[in-house]
């Protein structure tokens, strides 16, 4: 009996944790470039990108309590509540194990808006957070930080995906 | 896997309403900022490393510079000539009238190493720290006018409220006139507003305001903000008045950080035993 509409897909190799870790010190990292004027109101939140890549990913590995962590390093170096960053991403992070059996079955690139949903609850979270402390609305281009997270989410994903390529393809029939 | 976030939503919250209303987490933060500050290094590097390169080749514009720089030097050396006499004359006729004298204010110079996403409050950080001898409540200028005050300090950097965030406030006088009144931060960049202005009070577009010096931290004298829009509706009592910042952290890499002036008035022993937070508050000159 031959599977025939049983999608081809690649089982991944483990993702080792010294690259998990690097993974997320470069976008701690990229996050933290220093920019002013438009590219600071479009650059995206690559550590929320990569905590979800692994959430979603490697759920056995990464969790709330790793996106909790990353997210209270945010808040140090954006110099917001501390708190802020880290309710957004444990949400984040929450949603993405919920749907982690249910992403996992699309592509990439059919991944990219529900990626974008969630990445926007974040932001959601955020904008609450900054409103009950007492500020203005920011405007409207705040979420385009999600809207180009979600565009990048095939790029970045794709990228951490390459070192867990199974090695060769000799046995496969 | 859902008492879990819900554990984790609760201590975000805790830690938020301590951060924000109590400000204990002045440890933790420190701890954590030696994590961060080696990454905003690294992470300046790639601008650092620009700006060194195209300061190596020499271009057209930089001869252009120096001939404008060599007459402005001329000019400056004048004027300073015309400060030093003056400044003895002052220091001369203070000491006739037996007044304090003022201090002359040193200044540290910093580089901003980080301007945070964070859209709700506006805050830069300043690569020099408790290292350093920075401490809390020392004001920033640029080479216009005021940009902000430090807030708090890491061992390594420190974190500038700019004059622009929603909680902070400069007083201010009108440059024309010597009218005083509080400049408020709106949170939106480029934006700030004197609050309660009488609807007949004497303003115009166009006013300098700049530092009164009346709170004992702001040196006197400072530009700070000139008048953009002034709203005047005769059905309310207080005007609209919208400033604009005259200096601001976009234009420039490199901030002063000017020393904390000796209060005016020593503030008597007994009030700081009672209320040691409103005075500190009243010092720090955040609301």
């Amino acid at each position: 009996m031959a599977f025939v509409n049983y999608p081809r897909q690649e089982i991944p190799l483990p993702a080792k944790g010294s690259f998990i870790a690097l993974s997320l010190f470069m976008a701690l990292l990229l996050n933290l470039v220093p920019l002013k004027g438009i590219g600071l109101s479009l650059w995206p939140d690559f550590l929320a990108l990569v905590v979800l890549y692994w959430c979603i990913n490697q759920p056995q590995r990464a969790g709330i309590s790793m996106a909790f962590g990353m997210g209270l390093l945010m808040d140090i170096g954006e110099a917001s509540a501390l708190g802020q960053h880290a309710l957004a991403y444990s949400i984040m992070a929450f949603a993405a194990l919920m749907f982690q059996r249910r992403l996992s079955v699309f592509g990439l690139l059919n991944q990219a808006p529900q990626i974008g949903l969630i990445l926007l609850t974040g932001q959601l979270v955020i904008l609450l957070a900054g409103l009950l402390t007492g500020s203005h609305f920011p405007g409207w281009n705040f979420f385009l930080i999600s809207v180009i997270g979600m565009l990048l989410w095939p790029v970045v994903s794709s990228l951490l995906r390459l070192p867990q390529r199974p090695r060769s393809d000799s046995d496969a029939g | 896997m859902l008492t879990r976030l819900i554990f984790f939503v609760v201590l975000s919250l805790v830690l938020m309403a301590i951060d924000t209303r109590f400000k204990y987490l002045a440890e933790i933060r420190q701890a954590f900022s030696t994590v961060i500050y080696p990454l905003q290094k690294l992470a300046n590097v790639p601008s650092t490393v620009y700006e060194r390169v195209s300061e190596f080749f020499p271009s057209h514009s930089l001869v252009e510079e120096n001939d404008h720089l060599k007459q402005q030097h001329l000019a400056d050396s004048g004027q300073l000539q015309r400060l030093m006499a003056l400044e003895a004359e002052n220091a001369q006729l203070r000491k006739l009238l037996q007044a304090a004298q003022r201090i002359e204010g040193q200044a540290a110079m910093a580089e901003i190493l980080h301007i945070p996403r964070d859209p709700f409050n506006r805050k830069v950080m300043l690569d020099k720290g408790s290292q350093s001898g920075i401490q809390s409540g020392q004001v920033v200028v640029d080479d216009a006018g005021v940009v902000g005050q430090i807030t708090r300090i890491y061992p390594w950097m420190s974190e500038v409220t700019l004059i622009t965030d929603k909680d902070h406030s400069v007083p201010v006088q009108v440059v024309r006139n010597g009218l005083r009144s509080v400049v408020s931060g709106t949170g939106k960049e480029g934006a700030l507003e004197l609050r309660y202005v009488a609807v007949n009070t004497d303003i115009q577009e166009g006013d300098l305001l700049a530092t009164s010096g009346i709170d004992g931290v702001y040196p006197p004298g400072l530009p700070v903000a000139v008048v953009a829009k002034i709203e005047r509706n005769s059905t309310y009592v207080f005007a609209r008045v919208t400033c604009a910042p005259v200096a601001g952290a976009g234009h420039n890499r490199q901030l002063l950080i000017l020393s904390l002036l000796t209060p005016v008035v020593e503030v008597p022993a007994e009030v700081l035993e009672i209320k040691p937070e409103k005075k500190k508050r009243e010092k720090s000159g955040i609301r």
